[in-house]
C-alpha cells in the first residue's frame, strides 16, 4: 500500500524529475560496474562448453536480453494500464520511452540466438515456438510504436496504444510456456524453474550479473528517455505558447 | 439483447445494399490462393501438402481486408455517438458488430475455402477438418480485427496499420488452424480444433471490452 502510494506521488513530473535526477547517476555507474564485470566473468572467467566451446558465451548476452525484453513489454503494459486508468500523463511518455527500448532488446535477443543457433543447431532461424513468439514480441513492440504515433492528436494516440499494450501481454505466458508446450528445438527453461536452477552454478552466476547489469542499464536509458520526453513536452507547450 | 439484433440487422442489410464490398473480398480471396499454384507450380502432391497454410493465409489477409473502415465509418456519420449514447452496453454492440463481420465475411470465405481446397487437391478426409477450423477460427479473427478497427479510428493513415497491429495478434489462430488442416492427413486435428475453441471463447469473454475500451477513447 505504501509503495503504491509511493508510486502515485511520483507520477507528478516534478517530483519525479527531482528523484529521477537524484538516482540516475548512481544507476548509471552501476549498471557500467555490472557490465564490466558481468563481461569479464562471462567472457574470460566462465568455463567453455564442452560441447558447445567458446560458442556458449553468447548466452550471457542474449538470456539477459531477452529477460529484459519481456520485463519491457510487462513494464509497458502496466504503463498502458495505468495511462488508462488513472491518467498519470507520465505513463504516457514511459510508455513511449518504453517501446523503442524494448524492441531493441527483442532485436538483440534475436540476433544474438541466430548468431548462437547456426554452429550449435546448424541454422539461422527455425519456426520454433519460443523463437516466433519472440518475433510476435517485436511485431507487437513496432505495432505499438506506429499506433502510438499515428494520430494528430497525441493523447489519443496514447491511449489507443495503451490498449494495445495491454492486449499483447497475453504473449508474455505463451513466450515463457513456449518451450514446455510444444517441446521443440529451443532447449527448455533452466534458470527459472520451480525445482530451482539446473544451469552449473559456474555459468549461473556470470549469468546473473549480466542481467543485473542490464537490468540497470535499462532503468538507466529509461530514465534518459523520459527526462527527454518530458523536455520535449515543455518545449511543444512553450512553443505553441508563443506560435 | 434488442439493441444487439438491432445493430446486427443494421450491418447485415447495410453489407447486403453494398454487397461489392463483401465481393471484392471474396474475389481477393480467390485471386490470392490461385496465385499460389502459378507461383510454386501446379504439382499436386505440393499442393495439397501447402494448401491448408495457403487457405489460412489467404483467409486471414482477405478479412483483414475488410476491417479499416468497421468503425471510422460510424465516427465519420455520427453513428458511433449514438451507439456511445444508447443505454446497451457497448461490449455487447461489439459483439453485434463483430458477428456482422463475421458472418458477411468470415462464413463466406469459409465456404469458399471448402471449394478453393478441392480445388488444390487437398483429400475429402482432410478438408472436412479444415473447414471446422476455419469456422472455429474465423470468428476468433473477427472479433480481433475489430479491436484493431477500433484502436485506429482517426488515424492519419490507417490503412496499413490494421495488419501490422492485429496480425501479431492473429498467429495463434493461423498456427492452430494450419495444424488442424494437417493432422488431418494423419493424425487427429482434435486437439487443434479444442485449442481454437479455447481462443474463441476467450475472444468473446475478453475482446468485446477492448474494442468498447478503444473507442470510448476514440471519441473522447
Amino acid at each position: 500500500m505504501l509503495q503504491a502510494m509511493a508510486l502515485h506521488a511520483l507520477a507528478n513530473p516534478a517530483r519525479f524529475q527531482r528523484f529521477s535526477r537524484r538516482i540516475l547517476g548512481p544507476v548509471a555507474l552501476l549498471a557500467t560496474g555490472f557490465l564490466a564485470a558481468g563481461l569479464y566473468l562471462a567472457l574470460v572467467q566462465a568455463p567453455t562448453d564442452y560441447q558447445q566451446g567458446n560458442t556458449v558465451r553468447i548466452m550471457f548476452v542474449h538470456v539477459p536480453a531477452a529477460w529484459m525484453a519481456m520485463a519491457a513489454y510487462a513494464a509497458l503494459a502496466a504503463c498502458g494500464a495505468s495511462l488508462l486508468i488513472w491518467r498519470h500523463p507520465l505513463a504516457d511518455i514511459a510508455q513511449r520511452a518504453i517501446a523503442p527500448l524494448g524492441a531493441g532488446l527483442t532485436l538483440i535477443c534475436l540476433v544474438t540466438g541466430a548468431l548462437w543457433g547456426k554452429p550449435t543447431w546448424g541454422t539461422w532461424w527455425v519456426w520454433d515456438a519460443r523463437l516466433t513468439s519472440m518475433l510476435v514480441l517485436l511485431f507487437l513492440y513496432i505495432g505499438h510504436m506506429a499506433l502510438a504515433n499515428a494520430f494528430d492528436d497525441r493523447e489519443r494516440g496514447g491511449r489507443a496504444a495503451a490498449i494495445l499494450a495491454i492486449a499483447g501481454i497475453i504473449n508474455l505466458p505463451i513466450i515463457k510456456f513456449s518451450v514446455d508446450w510444444w517441446y521443440t528445438l529451443h532447449q527448455p527453461a533452466s534458470v527459472l524453474r520451480l525445482d530451482g536452477p539446473t544451469i552449473h552454478i559456474s555459468l549461473l552466476i556470470p549469468l546473473l550479473v549480466m542481467a543485473m547489469g542490464f537490468l540497470l542499464y535499462f532503468v538507466a536509458v529509461l530514465l534518459l528517455r523520459i527526462e527527454a520526453g518530458l523536455a520535449a513536452r515543455r518545449l511543444e507547450t512553450l512553443s505553441r505558447r508563443i506560435g | 439483447m434488442n439493441r444487439f439484433s438491432l445493430l446486427l440487422a443494421h450491418d447485415l442489410k447495410l453489407a447486403l445494399r453494398q454487397s461489392s464490398d463483401g465481393l471484392t473480398v471474396l474475389t481477393f480471396f480467390l485471386l490470392a490462393v490461385s496465385l499460389f499454384p502459378l507461383g510454386i507450380g501446379p504439382e499436386p502432391t505440393l499442393l495439397a501438402r501447402i494448401a491448408p497454410g495457403v487457405l489460412w493465409v489467404g483467409a486471414l489477409l482477405a478479412a483483414l481486408l475488410s476491417l479499416d473502415r468497421l468503425y471510422q465509418a460510424d465516427l465519420d456519420d455520427g453513428t458511433l455517438d449514438l451507439l456511445l449514447s444508447s443505454d446497451a452496453p457497448l461490449p455487447l454492440l461489439a459483439l453485434a458488430r463483430g458477428l456482422a463481420h463475421w458472418l458477411t465475411t468470415g462464413l463466406p470465405l469459409t465456404l469458399l475455402a471448402g471449394v478453393l481446397a478441392g480445388m488444390l487437391g487437398m483429400t475429402a478426409e482432410a478438408i472436412p477438418s479444415l473447414l471446422l477450423a476455419l469456422l472455429l477460427g474465423t470468428p476468433t479473427l473477427s472479433l480481433l480485427g475489430g479491436l484493431g478497427a477500433a484502436l485506429i479510428v482517426g488515424a492519419r493513415r490507417a490503412g496499413p496499420l490494421v495488419p501490422l497491429l492485429i496480425l501479431p495478434l492473429c498467429i495463434p489462430v493461423l498456427i492452430f488452424g494450419v495444424a488442424a488442416g494437417d493432422m488431418a492427413a494423419g493424425g487427429t486435428p482434435l486437439f487443434s480444433l479444442t485449442v481454437l475453441a479455447a481462443l474463441l471463447l476467450g475472444a468473446l469473454a475478453l475482446v468485446p471490452w477492448g474494442i468498447s475500451a478503444a473507442l470510448r477513447v476514440a471519441v473522447e
